[in-house]
């Protein structure tokens, strides 16, 4: 008997077991998945929670039910990846062989990076999350009691899991204060690390509009060294400091500290991997899939998916010694929330931004790309039930897995001097 | 793929000005490139930049300030004194190493 050990059941490993097991004679494959949890959380759903649109039981299932027949499920917690010896190590001592394994144990929230983040202290005042469900739980506590003031929406360093999340809180609140009757009596500001909005030139710009539209602050290039909980501020490596009164910040992101301690991770514990095939550099029987590993593309579930869709073919393939065929493109699709019931589209891989334009979806119709919409917005809600019921149990989406160009258009090139020998805006800092 | 003339000779760049062909970069250059972005560059800048490039030949790719501090032990706090506002860019501008990419 050969074994197929997945860590982590959460969206990647769910569907990697999902998918293999009717693949996977079960008289040559043994199939065995562990997490440290009893209980699936639909982490989307986070998002919605500090706002009451959502209750903490709405996203959290039993992880049992979501499993195949067929694949053994284990509870603990892992501890060590010993690749000489093929094996894995959770903390009661349990040791675990593989033939094949696969990483899919995600990234998680750090708020002990930053100081000042994990005080006890620290809730009280002020500092928030929404990065984890007890958190997001605390905010929507916190909010209740928000009278006005100055809310900061934050992001420690990239990359995070849903790198929009905290854009969309930004929107969402900025609309939910409205609703309230607050918004007179709040100043709302971004800050990040980024030079801008977001990562990419096209979607930077248009989010930078939306931000001026809805008069949200933005204080780019602010790399956070502390938190100062007496003064309420945030205080950057070069003495920028943010004053607030609710901080909803995203702490830093870092996979498991297992990874790290197996010589697998990078400096933040993310999987050093192929980011085509997903297989971990220097071992030919470790795979690592997901938030997990250190691809140069979007974590999100999305993203998990078409990747998956690659891994499957592939895996198939190289364990029987063949060379692999399937070559993931970095393809990511995220809906941006953006407050009073619509929603944006991104649609991007490695090579392409995100662009304006349509997105073709068949039976429901084209959604509109880096621009606003309801059927947007529509389409994020629908994904939780899409979640469930389709994704995990690996069901076909209408989603096809490489990016396609179809619908994309790309805006004229500002014109400009093409002879620039330094980037514009070093230019402009004058010293 | 523009070409800019510095210091009589052709060097590759992309439309911001980064180097692309790193083998075309050479401390005097350097020199150049900190120039023309208003720095002058000390001892320190270039232990700085000497660890950056080497990691950068090992890794295939720019490192983060992140890793400048965990691998290459330069606190952040010094990077943000020496190459100011933003370090990171800047010392991959001056470094002649491709911009670090924003981890979407
Ligand atoms: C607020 C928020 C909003 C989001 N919104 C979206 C969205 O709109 N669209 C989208 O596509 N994605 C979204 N995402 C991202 C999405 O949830 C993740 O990208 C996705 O869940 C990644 O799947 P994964 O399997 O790699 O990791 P996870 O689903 O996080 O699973 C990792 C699993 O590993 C287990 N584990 C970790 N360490 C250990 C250990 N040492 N021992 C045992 N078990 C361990 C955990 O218990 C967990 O079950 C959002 C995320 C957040 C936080």
């Amino acid at each position: 008997m050969r074994r197929l050990l997945v860590l982590g059941a959460g969206t990647a490993g769910t569907m990697v077991v999902n998918r293999l097991r009717p693949r996977l004679p079960r008289d040559e494959w043994e199939i065995t998945i562990v997490d440290q949890s009893e209980v699936h959380h639909y982490q989307p759903g986070y998002l919605f929670v500090p706002f009451g649109t959502y209750e903490p039981e709405e996203i959290v299932k039993p992880r049992r039910r979501l499993i195949k027949d067929g694949v053994r499920q284990l509870t603990g917690v892992i501890e060590e990846v010993v690749t000489d010896a093929h094996l894995v190590r959770l903390a009661d001592g349990t040791e675990l062989p593989y033939d094949q394994l696969v990483i899919a144990t995600g990234t998680h929230p750090n708020p002990d990076e930053t100081p000042g983040l994990a005080e006890p202290e620290a809730k009280q005042r002020g500092v928030h999350s929404f990065y984890t469900l007890e958190d997001a739980v605390a905010l929507r506590d916190a909010m209740e009691r928000f009278d006005g003031g100055r809310l900061v929406v934050n992001l420690i360093d990239l990359p995070i899991k849903c790198p929009v999340a905290p854009l969309e809180f930004a929107f969402l609140a900025e609309a939910w204060l409205r609703e309230r009757g607050l918004r007179e009596r709040t100043e709302v500001t971004y800050v990040t690390p980024l030079d801008g909005a977001f990562t990419k030139p096209l979607a930077a710009r248009e989010l930078g509009g939306m931000f001026d539209e809805r008069g949200i602050a933005l204080q780019p290039d602010f790399m956070l060294e502390r938190v100062d909980l007496d003064e309420q501020q945030l205080v950057s490596y070069d003495e920028r400091e943010v004053p607030f009164d609710l901080l909803v910040t995203v702490p830093l992101n870092m996979g498991a500290a297992y990874v790290a301690r197996s010589g697998l991770g990078d400096e933040l514990n993310h999987v050093k991997v192929d980011k085509h095939t997903f297989l971990a550099d220097g071992h030919d029987d470790i795979f690592a899939i997901g938030d997990a590993a250190n691809l140069p593309t979007s974590k999100a579930g999305s993203v998990a998916h078409f990747a998956v869709d690659v891994f499957v073919d592939n895996v198939l393939r190289h364990v029987e010694g063949l060379p692999m065929q399937e070559r993931f493109d970095g393809h990511a699709n995220c809906f941006i929330e953006s407050g009073d019931g619509k929603a944006m589209l991104l649609d991007f891989n490695y090579e392409t931004e995100p662009l304006l334009g349509s997105f073709p979806l068949p039976e429901i119709g084209p959604l509109k790309l880096l621009g606003e919409s309801e059927a947007n917005h529509l389409g994020k809600l629908a994904f939780r039930w899409i979640y469930w019921h389709l994704l995990l149990p690996g069901r076909p989406l209408p989603l096809a897995t490489s990016m396609s160009m179809v619908g994309k258009r790309r805006p004229p090139a500002p014109s400009g001097n093409g002879s620039s020998t330094s980037p514009r805006d070093l230019q402009e800092v004058s010293l | 793929m523009p070409v800019a003339t510095m210091q009589g000779r052709e060097i590759h760049v992309d439309e911001e000005g980064f180097l692309t062909d790193p083998t075309e970069w050479d401390e005097e250059l350097a020199k150049q490139l900190a120039t023309n972005i208003g720095l002058e560059l000390t001892d320190r800048h270039y232990e700085v930049i000497r660890f950056a490039r080497a990691d950068a030949a090992e890794q295939g790719e720019t490192p983060t300030l992140r890793r400048m501090q965990a691998t290459g032990g330069f606190p952040t706090k010094e990077l943000f004194q020496l190459f100011p506002k933003k370090p990171a860019k800047k010392l991959s501008y001056v470094a002649g190493l491709q911009k670090p990419v924003g981890c979407v």
